[in-house]
């Protein structure tokens, strides 16, 4: 018997080694290495010098335009997400047919696991010179300049995650007992406000997963201002670029990278009491 | 009728891109946004560039040891996490959801921080101990350190595809074998593997297409290797051409394939029968 759980023991060890393996020497380690970076200092010839000193975090507002451009187009292009996904989540949860909802599902999704390089790709081909601004000059607008502005960012914001936005919500609303808004309709409750009553608030858990997935994707993203924003609209992501594999200032670089996983940690952490307080939601986060 | 149309809508948003790009790969003019007629001539030209062919083999290479690798170990854990109780089970939880949600910047950042530090310290160790004459062997940035950090993320996920499907499986299949005296492993062998076969493999597709489209991870630990998505940006900061979409086309079909394959398998796996008789 003694013999028999040692063996279950020993069994679950050997199971479980090769994961712990790399959670410990691919995750943890290298956060706990970057960490201890970002209070060190830089050498002149560029490596790094051990050290301990805030002079990194101290040197944060000269990358502020970085850390400004990402807190606002994150949530902005979280809202614009949110918006965009909101009625076709709702119409593809209570409106199309069961023989359709599977097929149009996945057709939202599909997007979102093939490579975003080509995708974001794509709008650089659709809003340059030659894309959208020479079809509006066709039917008499001119001047439009569309890519390497805000708008662009946005877009690609919006085309990029707008898959992530979409499956959450669809959820929370395909959960939704319909029994209630029959209920509510037999009532005499006018169907706006049965939504507003009903349906919104108990799709809220569906938002915030939704909102929170994207908020931090979009915090680390790199491509959509680098390919879309033209070095106007730029992210923490590309300050990271270059402070890592250009500039070569890592202690600085890592202390830019824990400073964003603090942020990204707030979020988080927000994001945990606001769905544990609507009781449900957290698993949702999974395709 | 609105909310039909909107949809229409969306639908038409998420696809006309790609269907652009798809379109323009076989464009026969020499310019890339100006269409003059159908040819693969750019497909050919893809395929006969050595620097692309290159980069696809080692981001073929990379994609299937990671997948490989993640659907093994994935597999394994999930398997023992769903018999662990204590505080160890929380503990693995919360790494399997921080290493799927943290941003892959982050994790390129951390990687080639931790590994050129770890390679800077071990290197001179190495040539002090190798044998004299003979040349030490110098660790550095490359196909291993992508695998390694890919596979983070992808493994992770196999243990999440593999879990929840443990979780509706049919228990009483494994209670008969074991009535029959069935040892543990020829229970898992003709039992669980047949039943949880599905998922693994889907694991292996998603865990493939993942590493096959990453670029911001392999372009901090790649070291001096090109993959595929770092060949391609390459080519479009130094300008759009007719090559780069079919090269584009090419990565979107084979995500696509593995995708829908994929899906296929985890949709048949719901079907208790079916799982039951593979």
């Amino acid at each position: 018997m003694i013999d028999d759980t040692n063996a279950k023991r020993w069994l679950t060890g050997v199971l479980l080694g090769p994961t712990t393996v790399w959670f410990l020497f691919m995750l943890v380690l290298p956060l706990v290495v970057v960490a201890i970076f970002s209070f060190g200092m830089r050498s002149p010839e560029g490596g790094y010098v051990a050290s301990f000193t805030f002079d990194q975090y101290f040197n944060l507002p000269s990358r502020l335009a970085a850390f400004k451009n990402t807190l606002s187009y994150a949530p902005l292009g979280t809202l614009a997400s949110l918006l965009i996904a909101y009625p076709l989540a709702y119409y593809l949860a209570i409106k199309v047919n069961q023989k359709w909802k599977l097929l149009l599902l996945v057709l939202v999704i599909v997007p979102f696991w093939t490579s975003l390089l080509i995708r974001t790709y794509a709008w650089i081909f659709l809003l340059g010179g030659k894309g959208i601004p020479s079809l509006l000059e066709f039917i008499g607008i001119e001047g439009v300049r569309l890519i390497n502005t805000p708008f662009a960012v946005i877009v690609g914001i919006i085309y990029g995650y707008l898959p992530l936005m979409v499956f959450p919500i669809y959820i929370s609303l395909e959960k939704l007992d319909k029994r209630l808004l029959e209920a509510a309709a037999d009532l005499g409750c006018a169907p706006a406000r049965s939504f507003f009553q009903i349906t919104l608030p108990l799709s809220m858990p569906g938002m915030a997963t939704g909102c929170m997935l994207v908020f931090i994707l979009l915090m680390g993203e790199f491509l959509i201002p680098a390919f879309l924003g033209g070095g106007k609209v730029f992210f923490i992501g590309n300050a990271l670029v270059d402070l890592f594999l250009q500039s070569r200032n890592w202690p600085f670089g890592s202390a830019v990278a824990i400073t964003l996983v603090i942020i990204m940690l707030v979020t988080v952490s927000l994001y945990m009491r606001l769905a544990m307080g609507k009781s449900t939601g957290q698993d949702e986060s999974l395709m | 009728m609105t909310m039909r149309l909107y949809t229409f809508a969306v639908y038409l948003f998420l696809y006309v891109p790609i269907g652009i790009i798809v379109l323009f790969s076989f464009n026969s003019g020499r310019h890339a946004s100006d269409f003059q007629g159908l040819s693969v001539k750019w497909y050919g030209k893809a395929l006969s560039n050595p620097f692309m062919m290159d980069a696809l083999t080692t981001s073929l290479i990379i994609a299937f040891s990671a997948a490989l690798l993640s659907s093994i170990m994935g597999t394994m854990a999930a398997l023992a996490l769903q018999r662990i109780r204590g505080p160890l089970k929380p503990l693995f939880d919360g790494m399997i959801y921080v290493s799927i949600m943290i941003p892959g910047i982050v994790i390129g950042i951390a990687t080639l921080v931790a590994l050129v530090t770890v390679f800077d310290f071990l290197n001179p160790i190495l040539a002090s101990v190798w044998p004299e004459g003979a040349n030490p062997p110098k660790l550095s940035l490359g196909y291993m350190s992508v695998i390694a950090a890919h596979t983070l993320f992808t493994m992770s996920l196999v243990i999440l595809l593999v879990r929840a499907r443990i979780a509706g499986m049919d228990r009483s299949l494994i209670e008969a074998a074991q009535d029959l005296y069935a040892t543990p492993w020829q229970t898992f062998r003709l039992i669980t593997l047949p039943q949880i076969f599905p998922a693994i493999l889907a694991g292996f597709l998603l865990s493939f297409t993942f590493s096959f489209d990453d670029f911001i991870i392999s372009f901090f630990v790649a070291g001096t290797n090109s993959t595929l998505p770092i060949y391609v940006f390459s080519s479009i900061r130094r300008g759009i051409t007719p090559e780069v979409n079919a090269i584009g086309t090419m990565v979107l079909a084979v995500s696509l394939i593995l995708l829908v394959t994929a899906q296929i398998l985890l949709r048949k796996n719901t079907g208790k029968s079916s799982a039951a008789a593979e």
